[in-house]
């Protein structure tokens, strides 16, 4: 291809625009080890807010609570996000197809406030007549997150689906399979690699959602985003910082794992040709 | 080595039963009608009340009072929302902010995603989950970190002072340029990333072929790549501006009282005033705003998990 001046131009800008999306993070974990409490001033080195987090309760259990609710909330999504894909890659002339697929691309860009609203008002009205739920709370943000994380799981099996080679199912359906079996014995182990990366998706998305969760969450149930959006309103808080870096050293981590093991599979892959 | 089950006549029904296909396509069907599509319904329901003082805050529509069934619709809301400027400047200052923010998005994310989809092929996944990896981490937590870099003693006036450009802190937080960065910051990854997955697809022959009859890089990119990366930039911009016309989180962050944006005056009129039939009237206005934006973005995204199959 042509190296032209176009070329260069878009590899400094590549090189610009990641600096923009590094440095603010790069600024939080730094000032995290600041000993003073105030932004502009270096006090010099020192962990003591990480102290004052790990003794911090609120935020502790604010924590278990979103980590449970993620793990419930990114469990089924990838199970009712599966099987959207499955409708929409699959199942080309099943009446209804439209409309589910309309309903499964919308939370993808839906702003969360009418999200949250329209399910509060939901809750609100099953609770007046059908007696559930009594109490709003991890319960609820559980269902309001699962609706919202199935889109992103249901985009990330689609494009997998697309690329599976269908005449192998056909060939175990052939030799006897049940279509059940061929599913767990065939389709699985294939599209496996994207319901792992669709569920860590649902994960963080559930892990960092505010507005939705505020909305339908009850007193009982403070999730780790409204701890941290009650506390960084008041303005810049160190122990906050602190929260940040453990947060983007633990997603850094999960993702460099993830991008070693591509690697090593991509490798694998090329080395065995007829593969 | 295969061992042989015999299926006994029961689990014989039960396999039949769960892969049938309406089962497959009726479980994740009744739960988003029932956890997405309804409560758009009961929105417009409430929208058309009025509030009062009582758990829930609003007038039911249907009454059945002595065998009479009274159907009790107020458009009060709407018309409300239409006498107060507040309404509509919030409405036009949100569609403005989330615009602009849009095309400095796509000014910075086109050129980041040409020059990815242009890198070497073991390059691009890592430059792939080096843009990714922020909109993993947390969303509040970066819209936070701009507050201790815009505020009056934070560090980008710090830094300038001490430079010597400025002798007094400029205002850069609680002000539009700073929502105005907060947005393009926490969404430009939803910029680059289908702008990329259009652009690594372009067949790079009809490059070649355009330089080949003498065509300059540059007009090449104008008639070639441009082009045919228009389903890309339409579905990043369509990820950017529609969640930023709803955002919160932004303005409420870095946004100062002259920042008037709708997911906040939504926020407010729910949680600080109680008035559930006016904040539901905002959010189907701002529905119907978005509608066109969210069938253009349903059209591509429908053709992008549906091609091959």
């Amino acid at each position: 291809m042509v190296r032209s001046r176009s070329f260069s131009f878009s590899k400094v800008m590549l090189v610009l625009g990641l600096l923009f999306l590094y440095l603010p993070m790069f600024v939080l974990i730094v000032y995290s080890f600041n000993a003073s409490r105030l932004v502009s001033v270096w006090a010099g080195f020192s962990t003591q807010w990480y102290g004052e987090l790990f003794r911090d309760e609120q935020i502790l259990s604010a924590v278990w609570m979103s980590l449970r609710i993620a793990f419930y909330s990114a469990s089924m999504a990838v199970c009712l996000g599966t099987l959207c894909a499955f409708v929409i890659t699959r199942f080309k002339k099943m009446r209804g197809r439209t409309l589910l697929s309309s309903m499964i691309t919308a939370p993808l860009v839906m702003p969360e406030v009418i999200t949250g609203l329209s399910l509060l008002l939901l809750f609100v009205q099953m609770a007046q007549t059908i007696g559930w739920p009594v109490d709003r709370g991890m319960a609820t943000i559980w269902i309001a997150h699962t609706t919202f994380c199935s889109a992103y799981v249901a985009v990330v099996v689609s494009a997998r689906l697309q690329e599976v080679d269908r005449s192998i199912e056909e060939a175990a359906m052939d030799l006897g399979c049940t279509p059940l079996k061929t599913f767990f014995v065939i389709t699985l182990p294939v599209i496996a690699p994207a319901l792992v990366s669709g569920w860590l998706l649902a994960f963080t998305l559930s892990l960092d959602d505010l507005v939705i969760a505020s909305f339908v969450s009850g007193p009982g149930a403070t999730t780790l985003p409204m701890v941290v959006f009650s506390s960084v309103r008041m303005g810049v808080s160190p122990k906050i910082n602190a929260l940040a870096t453990l947060i983007i050293v633990a997603v850094s981590l999960i993702a460099f794992i993830a991008w070693y093991l591509m690697r090593r599979a991509e490798r694998k892959r090329l080395q065995t040709p007829d593969a | 080595m295969r061992r042989k089950l015999l299926p006994t006549p029961l689990t014989e029904r039960v396999r039949a039963v769960l892969f049938n296909r309406r089962v497959v396509f009726g479980i994740p069907f009744l739960w988003l009608l029932l956890f997405f599509l309804l409560p758009f319904a009961l929105v417009l329901k409430i929208s058309l009340t009025s509030a009062v003082m009582a758990i829930p805050p609003y007038e039911p529509v249907f009454r059945w009072v002595d065998n009479t069934l009274s159907v009790v619709v107020n458009i009060g809301n709407y018309l409300f929302l239409l006498s107060d400027s507040l309404y509509i400047a919030a409405y036009w200052g949100s569609v403005k902010t989330a615009f602009l923010a849009t095309v400095v998005c796509l000014l910075i994310g086109y050129p980041m995603a040409y020059a990815m989809a242009r890198a070497p092929k073991h390059w691009q996944l890592v430059l792939l989950l080096m843009v990714m990896l922020p909109s993993w981490t947390s969303f509040l937590i970066r819209v936070y970190a701009w507050m201790g870099i815009l505020g009056n003693q934070g560090l980008l006036n710090s830094f300038l002072m001490w430079l010597g450009l400025i002798d007094q802190p400029l205002k850069m937080l609680n002000t539009n340029f700073a929502v105005v960065l907060g947005i393009v910051y926490a969404y430009l990854p939803f910029m680059v990333l289908p702008i990329y997955t259009n652009l690594v697809k372009l067949d790079v022959r009809l490059l070649e072929a355009a330089s080949d009859l003498g065509c300059r890089s540059l007009t090449t990119f104008w008639a070639i790549t441009l082009p045919l990366s228009k389903a890309g930039i339409l579905a990043g911009s369509m990820l950017v501006f529609i969640p930023a016309v709803g955002e919160f989180v932004i303005p409420e962050l870095l946004g100062g009282p002259d920042t008037l944006m709708i997911g906040k005056v939504l926020w407010e009129e729910f949680f600080n005033n109680r008035d559930w039939p006016v904040a539901s009237a905002l959010a189907i206005v701002m529905l119907l705003l978005l509608l066109v934006p969210i069938v253009l973005f349903h059209r591509f995204q429908a053709r992008e998990m549906e091609k091959h199959g």
